[in-house]
């Protein structure tokens, strides 16, 4: 039992990875049976995603703008301004839209994830819903899955096209540079399948990951307030690492 | 149904347990527990706190698995049923959380029509109906409109209560429903236990501790310690009984089998008395 | 009741604006913006060294896009490179002495073919070859042979900026 084993920190991780892999075998044993639940999945859908437009925009338009300024300093070191909606487009699709998007969900929308769970779970809603007949991993869990698969990717290029407007406000508006070479070196070289797709497959596995570590986080909570502070943590913790080393590897394959 | 899961049982019997041992944490919570729970009847389960009561709701319901032993619910198995089973049995029984339970994002209507609308396609106007009448039956009809966290601790109970009886359930379980409960909430689920036992015949498990509360409903009682049946009988006869577990309990003495004193190593070796003598 | 109804609206409107910055995204900043043209003609020209021009490069006169890089392929005979390129139906109106050359937008931009118009009376039609080209600058052969080479190189290096690059190999 869990008091007679000796913690390690080591065995510990193990144990969680293994436990959260098992976890995400249950939710997707449990999707087909959700679909009954469409309703709740549509109204996961509004939590998580309609809910973050507003953060995800308002950064998005920051960083556009913030790489406009920069980029357009560097680019100007070597006479290549005009290429500075190519390197914003593509910086933006391929690397920090689907990233930047992650970190802020795993912000906004797991930590909430991770707590309603968690104070359902503390609250005995969940057993409730086991007493029921209800499987709260069809109910509770899977729609917020899948609303997670969905939300993410769509709210990656909102924040890609707020990210390019952002970078058009300051490269053509503010520092001069011609609209005109602005488009058509980003439309020349931006590739719609290389680029805007690759990175719109990451933001679906951003999402996975995610909501993934947030449910599990969040089911697996222990039923004290204590607990689910821990376990909100816990989730924005983890989702970065997850989602910057899943990163790494995704580029790695995707290039 | 498999019928080699069905056990000779007496139809006057809902619930029997046989042989029933569970360890959870190293610690012993049942040592071959028997006991039969009859149809139709309001039994209570007692202890003192930290002994299983809840334990052994959960393992009626099949939400833990026991250690050994077997326990028949309507003739099925529990132990041995599947999820899908499980769940099927489920369906019938209706249980009373310690703190309700209440889904928080629902309103007190779609709290009572959750089970329906998991389980049943209604038309709208029969589920409206069906639900009226639980929350009529529970006095809180007008507060059908309400969200959970704008009800007392009683009106939640109730609330909760009206979910639990909502599809006609053959048991219900109440996990301490008195807890917290001032005298005037505590008597009107008092009243509900037993009208709802009386005119739908519903086999009720109590588990509590009031023990002027219970007496005054419950057909008979349990009283479970130390991983026992520590007494069984009806009200009355429990609280003349003369054994030493219900002379503590029922007259409710400090110390006694259940001890005062945490297990604890020796008191003056810790504070350091025999060893400054030694 | 319209509690949900107002969720399930916004919820759609969410979608909605994904799919659109997505599709905005998809047709609007990348090359399929550039497949946009309508009826085209194709030119061919040969160059020896395309560098890094790459399919859907945009095609110039005067630095006003005129099409786009429709083929590169290695003729196997004569071992350089035959650009296919796709010219709008607009602009007809080339004369068929025209030279066509890979220039570097800006230092670190994007290769694109710029056609210089020629004199004569007769226009391109379609399927003629571009005769006068001249090849993408490298930029490394540039540095090489001014390190390694002196004046002599530097010679060779003028003849490419200046005239079609076949009668420059010694």
């Amino acid at each position: 039992m869990s008091a007679v084993r000796k913690p390690s920190y080591l065995t510990d991780g193990i144990a969680q990875i293994g436990a959260c892999s098992l976890f995400l075998l249950r939710i997707l044993a449990a999707v087909p049976r959700s679909l009954r639940h469409f309703r709740e999945t549509v109204r996961q859908i509004w939590f998580v995603g309609a809910m973050s437009l507003t953060i995800i925009m308002t950064c998005g338009l920051f960083v556009g703008m913030v790489l406009g300024l920069q980029l357009y300093y560097v680019l100007s070191i070597f006479g290549g301004t005009a290429a500075l909606g190519t390197v914003v487009s593509l910086s933006l699709y391929r690397e920090l839209g689907p990233v930047v998007t992650a970190l802020l969900f795993a912000g906004r929308a797991g930590t909430s994830i991770t707590a309603e769970i968690g104070l359902m779970r503390a609250t005995d809603q969940i057993s409730a819903m086991e007493m029921m007949a209800v499987d709260p991993l069809a109910y509770v869990v899977a729609p917020r899955f899948i609303a997670g698969l969905i939300a993410m990717p769509l709210l990656a290029c909102v924040f890609n096209a707020l990210g390019i407007f952002g970078a058009h406000l300051v490269g053509v508006s503010w520092l001069g540079l011609d609209n005109g070479t602005f488009w058509s070196n980003m439309t020349s070289s931006v590739d719609v399948w290389k680029d805007v797709v690759n990175g719109v497959w990451k933001s679906v596995a951003f999402g996975a990951i995610c909501t993934l570590i947030a449910t599990f986080q969040g089911y697996t909570t222990a039923p004290t307030s204590e607990g689910v502070a821990y376990a909100t943590t816990r989730t924005v913790v983890f989702s970065s690492i997850a989602t910057l080393a899943l990163d790494f590897v995704m580029t790695a394959f995707l290039m | 149904m498999n019928e080699e899961q069905r056990a000779p049982i007496a139809d006057d019997v809902l619930i029997r347990v046989r042989g029933l041992s569970t360890v959870l944490n190293g610690k012993t919570i049942f040592d071959k527990v028997d006991l039969d729970i009859p149809r139709g009847k309001i039994t209570a389960v007692m202890g003192p706190s930290g002994t299983g009561k809840t334990t052994l709701m959960r393992h009626i319901t099949g939400q833990l698995a026991p250690d050994a032993g077997e326990i028949f619910v309507d003739g099925q198995n529990v132990v041995r049923l599947d999820r899908a089973q499980l769940f099927a049995l489920r369906e019938k029984v209706g249980y009373l959380f310690q703190n309700s339970a209440l889904l928080t994002d629902f309103s007190v209507f779609e709290n009572v029509a959750f089970p329906l609308r998991q389980h049943l396609s209604l038309p709208e106007v029969v589920l409206r109906n069906l639900v009226l009448t639980k929350l009529q039956a529970v006095g809180l009809r007008g507060a059908a409109d309400l969200m959970p966290h704008e009800l007392s601790g009683g009106m939640m109970r109730r609330v909760a209560l009206a979910r639990a009886i909502v599809r006609d359930p053959m048991l219900i379980i109440y996990d301490e429903p008195f807890v917290g409960l001032d005298p005037i909430a505590l008597n009107q689920i008092l009243k509900l236990i037993r009208t709802l036992n009386e005119t739908l015949g519903i086999t009720s498990i109590l588990v509590a501790h009031e023990l002027a509360a219970i007496s005054r409903v419950a057909d008979s009682i349990f009283l479970i310690a130390g991983g026992k049946i520590a007494a069984h009988g009806k009200p009355a006869e429990l609280e003349r009984g003369e054994t030493p577990w219900t002379k503590q309990f029922f007259s409710g003495e400090a110390d006694g089998p259940v001890p005062f004193q945490y297990p604890a190593p020796d008191y003056a070796a810790q504070l350091g008395l025999t060893g400054a003598r030694a | 009741m319209a509690q949900r109804q107002s969720f399930q609206i916004g919820t759609g409107l969410f979608i909605l604006l994904g799919f659109t910055a997505l599709a905005y995204l998809a047709t609007q900043t990348t090359s399929v913006a550039n497949f946009s043209q309508g009826e085209s003609y194709s030119l061919k020209a040969r160059f020896t060294n395309v560098g890094q021009l790459k399919l859907r490069a945009p095609v110039k006169i005067a630095g006003v896009r005129v099409g786009s890089v429709d083929k590169v392929v290695l003729e196997p005979d004569k071992l350089d490179a035959l650009v296919t390129l796709s010219i709008d139906k607009r602009y007809s109106q080339i004369p068929d002495d025209s030279a066509a050359a890979i220039f570097t937008s800006g230092l670190l931009g994007d290769q694109y073919v710029a056609l210089q118009p020629g004199g004569s009376p007769d226009m391109f039609k379609n399927g003629d070859e571009v005769i006068l080209t001249q090849s993408s600058v490298q930029l490394e052969e540039l540095i090489g042979k001014y390190l390694v080479g002196g004046g002599d190189s530097a010679k060779s290096a003028g003849d490419k900026a200046t005239g079609t690059d076949k009668p420059a190999k010694p």
